[in-house]
């Protein structure tokens, strides 16, 4: 039975299996993770770091790959709409 | 069926596409003439600061001749010109350049170019990124910044309207006696044949003494509002006079997009176009030292380019020693962009046998003649 | 500004996906010191990823045991952005790490390929390994309605996984043609490792549509993704769904290679046959070097290792099983070209670019990649272009241009590092 952990997303806590990573805790909140140049709400495509679109800021970091960051307790993360 | 062109330019970058634009509108009829597509050359590199500068009284002439003829079309430029009148902010970092801020302020003033002191404080409000502390600068509001391919492609398409024809992807081979000629053979004859072909000019008019000086440029990811002007620090001149050495000097610009463009450097006898880490690190770790916001900054891509330079750093413009049907106009270092309008005109002037609007004579092809060669 | 590590290994592997992990494990045998280097925080690049510390037993369980076990030291979190002669440049969180190298081995990996059509922009349209690397990655899609499109056998794979997952794939769109479906099939059958998990999948998949001549048109929805169109042999049809996974086959993540200097030949990392790129000293094992999946992946990830340590004898004996399992990228190839029609799914205002928002039209103006980058700002953005350079020379024949520095997007402070480097090979 895997451990879930809790992190915020824009404030919101949100419960995800030990391992996860930060998008899928953004995916699971029900967020986009940023909005494009021309105001589309972008969420992540690759799921490898490449695309890009993950983006959002980690414990006041921004611009953060979320797909390749591990989520862990307490994180704080806030998406760009 | 076309009428044959009464000029052909060869060159689509910058000055290549001012030069259409003026020539077309004037009645000429232009045949542009593009090695491969437009901008492909440095005016697809460039940083596209259009700027005063007073180095000397000819420079002053030509960058202020062509400011204010950009400015004159600020309200026709589409988005993707980008256009942003934000204005230099050059930063002194001690006394010694406070002194040239003065001069600056000085020598702009006497020739009606606003500008305005500012103290340490005054600098670091102007821009909060900049490190405390700095002497002073000297901000000129008149300058501003364009993103060089899409002017570049704009005068073009102004060009078009008025009955310019461009052709892309030809290589000229060989450019004299009223005719061009293409590596394929093709054949264009016309009354003048401008030769805008930045690093290429030289091959096409044997002769004019240009050389590529590499430069390298940072692009970052977007961050909104970090900068406001673009920022150039005083020692810039110091680093541009210098014909022997590599340099790197301070230069920053914020782009519509909210992307900074990092800048400079200067190398001599680097004609290989790859990335050259050691001057590229020296570049950032200068800029750090006015900026250290920036080295957080993510950094999307890094590339050189080459500005085609003469040894007293003025533009050709002109007839060309050997040709006088052929108007060579080519050399214009880092001042490609600013210039490029004024260039046209002078260009034009000549063409049409017109008082050009500021002395030609230290611009003309002819002074290298006369002047020693340098390397 | 960061701190700057220093490491050096004998043999330096990038990327912890299988290739990586055998190469690493193979090179190990030799007592050289050997360092696997991959941007992710854990090992086990698509395939395997969130196995590394699953509770699960899995196919990938006996590689990570043995990997825990060796000597092998890995390097998490840090992605490569730079190759000169003899070093690599990679940046993590908090510092750029100099990794000096006796011999290299490129494990990059394959990404891939996305075409745009109207609506691929919105939330909850991914790529078919996307999804698959999210539901690894945490995302729960129990009773979620998933449709699977795009073409190549990773379609399979993912719809499989999901299923077992809980979510219900409502069907899975395959472009290719039934008869070179059905050609595909048997040839895999005829591979031996390959039967059986062949027979596995379709036992799998027995209850999931699975239609061919089939792509997606469009995807529709509010803030996400709510229904998508699809052309089923000439007839469309609307389906509504919570994702859509879909992938047109994988291309090779080729920058390092060819950063490094290595030669390509159609489009992936010429190697000889102890897996030597054109570079001495530098090898490649995996998808760069041809798409063929999981089991040619370890063998040439093995046949690297043991190359790039001189043991010469172990890298023969297992060119017999890499032959066999060559014979997976012809079939691929054969099997899942993309068919033309596909060329025309994005509409004039269909977004190509999507760092940038540049729509079709805008490339449509232009005659080459380089041109189209510079006037119209498509691959300018973080991305450089991995996501629509390759959509880019699907739909117009352009060449790509070639790699700068930095490979990644990189903090500017650790371009500075760089400056202890060598010039890089051209």
């Amino acid at each position: 039975m895997s451990e879930s952990i809790s992190v915020r997303v824009n404030g919101k806590i949100v419960s995800v299996r030990a391992g996860s990573t930060v998008a899928v805790a953004v995916l699971a909140s029900g967020a986009t993770c940023r909005v494009s140049v021309t105001g589309q709400h972008r969420s992540p495509l690759c799921g490898m770091g490449t695309c890009f679109e993950c983006r959002v800021a980690i414990n006041g970091e921004p611009q953060r790959r979320s797909c390749q960051v591990l989520c862990e307790a307490n994180m704080e993360i806030e998406t760009n709409g | 069926m076309n009428k044959p062109a009464e000029v052909v330019i060869v060159g689509a970058g910058i000055v290549g596409a001012a030069c259409a634009l003026e020539l077309s509108a004037e009645g000429l009829r232009v045949l542009v003439i593009d090695e491969s597509f437009t901008s492909a050359g440095s005016t697809g590199a460039a940083m596209g600061h259009i700027v005063v500068m007073g180095d000397s009284e000819a420079q002053f002439a030509i960058t202020r001749y062509s400011q204010i003829l950009w400015d004159d079309m600020r309200d026709q430029f589409p988005t993707s010109v980008e256009f942003d009148p934000c204005g230099t902010l050059w930063v002194a970092a001690d006394e010694e350049e406070m002194r040239e801020v003065r001069r600056k302020f000085d020598y702009y003033r006497e020739r009606g170019v606003s500008a305005e002191i500012l103290d340490s404080q005054q600098v670091r409000d102007a821009e909060p990124h900049l490190r405390a502390p700095l002497a002073g600068g000297l901000r000129v509001p008149g300058d501003s910044v364009v993103y060089p391919p899409c002017a570049a492609e704009f005068l073009l398409q102004k060009a078009r309207a008025l009955g310019a024809r461009v052709i892309q992807a030809q290589p000229v081979a060989a450019i004299g006696k009223g005719v061009a000629r293409l590596a394929d053979g093709t054949v264009f004859a016309a009354g003048f044949i401008v030769n805008a072909a930045g690093q290429s000019a030289p091959k096409l008019s044997p002769g004019i003494n240009i050389k590529p000086r590499k430069g390298h440029l940072v692009i970052t990811d977007r961050y909104p509002n970090f900068l406001q002007h673009q920022v150039v620090e005083l020692g810039y001149l110091k680093s541009a006079h210098s014909l022997t050495s590599d340099s790197v000097a301070f230069n920053v610009q914020p782009r519509k997009t909210g992307q900074i463009l990092i800048g400079s450097s200067r190398q001599y006898d680097a004609e290989n176009s790859a990335v050259d880490e050691s001057i590229l690190a020296r570049m950032l770790q200068r800029a750090f030292e006015y900026m250290p916001d920036l080295s957080f900054l993510s950094a999307i891509r890094v590339w050189t380019g080459f500005r085609p330079a003469t040894p007293d750093k003025l533009p050709l413009i002109g007839p060309s020693p050997q040709d006088p049907s052929v108007l060579v106009a080519a050399g214009h270092e880092g001042l490609g962009i600013t210039t490029s309008l004024a260039t046209a005109k002078l260009i034009c002037a000549q063409i049409l046998g017109q008082r050009p609007a500021i002395p030609i004579q230290p611009y003309l092809p002819s002074r290298q003649i006369a002047a020693e060669a340098h390397v | 500004m960061d701190s700057v590590k220093h490491l050096r290994f004998d043999v330096a592997v990038v990327g912890a996906g299988p290739a990586g992990i055998a190469a690493a494990l193979a090179a190990a045998d030799s007592g050289r010191t050997i360092g696997l280097i991959d941007d992710n925080p854990t090992a086990g690049g698509q395939i395997w990823r969130g196995a590394y510390n699953s509770a699960r037993p899995s196919a990938s369980s006996i590689w990570f045991d043995r990997l825990n076990k060796s000597a092998v030291q890995i390097v998490r979190g840090a992605r490569v952005f730079h190759a000169a002669a003899g070093e690599l440049a990679a940046e993590s969180d908090d510092s750029v790490i100099q990794i000096s190298y006796g011999k290299l081995i490129l494990a990059t990996g394959a990404r891939e390929l996305f075409l745009p059509f109207p609506g691929w922009t919105l939330p909850n349209v991914m790529g078919a390994g996307g999804l698959q690397a999210f539901v690894k990655s945490g995302l729960e899609i129990s009773g979620k309605r998933i449709v699977v499109a795009g073409t190549g056998p990773l379609l399979l794979a993912v719809a499989a996984y999901a299923s077992k997952c809980g979510a219900k794939v409502i069907g899975i769109c395959e472009q290719t043609t039934r008869p070179k479906m059905a050609r595909f099939g048997l040839k895999m059958m005829l591979i031996p490792d390959k039967a059986a998990e062949a027979l596995r999948f379709a036992y799998n998949l027995r209850s999931i549509p699975h239609w061919t001549d089939c792509w997606p048109v469009a995807a529709f929805g509010n803030r996400r993704l709510e229904t998508v169109r699809i052309s089923r042999q000439g007839q469309t049809s609307e389906i509504a769904c919570d994702y859509l996974a879909c992938g047109f086959h994988l291309i090779p993540n080729l920058e390092l290679p060819r950063m490094c200097g290595c030669r390509l030949r159609e489009s992936f990392v010429a190697v000889d046959e102890y897996q030597q790129t054109s570079v001495s000293g530098i090898f490649c094992a995996g998808e760069p070097t041809g798409i063929g999946g999981l089991e040619l992946a370890l063998v040439e990830g093995e046949i690297a290792g043991y190359a790039a340590t001189n043991w010469e004898d172990r890298a023969k004996h297992l060119f017999a099983k890499r032959a066999r399992h060559q014979k997976v990228v012809r079939i691929l190839q054969d099997a899942f070209p993309l068919r033309p029609e596909l060329k025309n799914l994005a509409r004039p205002d269909t977004l190509v670019c999507r760092c940038e928002d540049v729509p079709h039209e805008r490339l449509c103006e232009h005659a080459s990649w380089r041109a189209a980058k510079l006037h119209a700002r498509c691959g300018m953005g973080p991305c450089q272009g991995r996501i629509c350079a390759p959509a880019a020379e699907f739909l117009f024949g352009w060449q790509i241009d070639s790699v700068r520095p930095p490979l990644f997007p990189v903090r500017c402070s650790s371009l500075v590092a760089l400056s202890s480097h060598s010039a890089p090979r051209n």
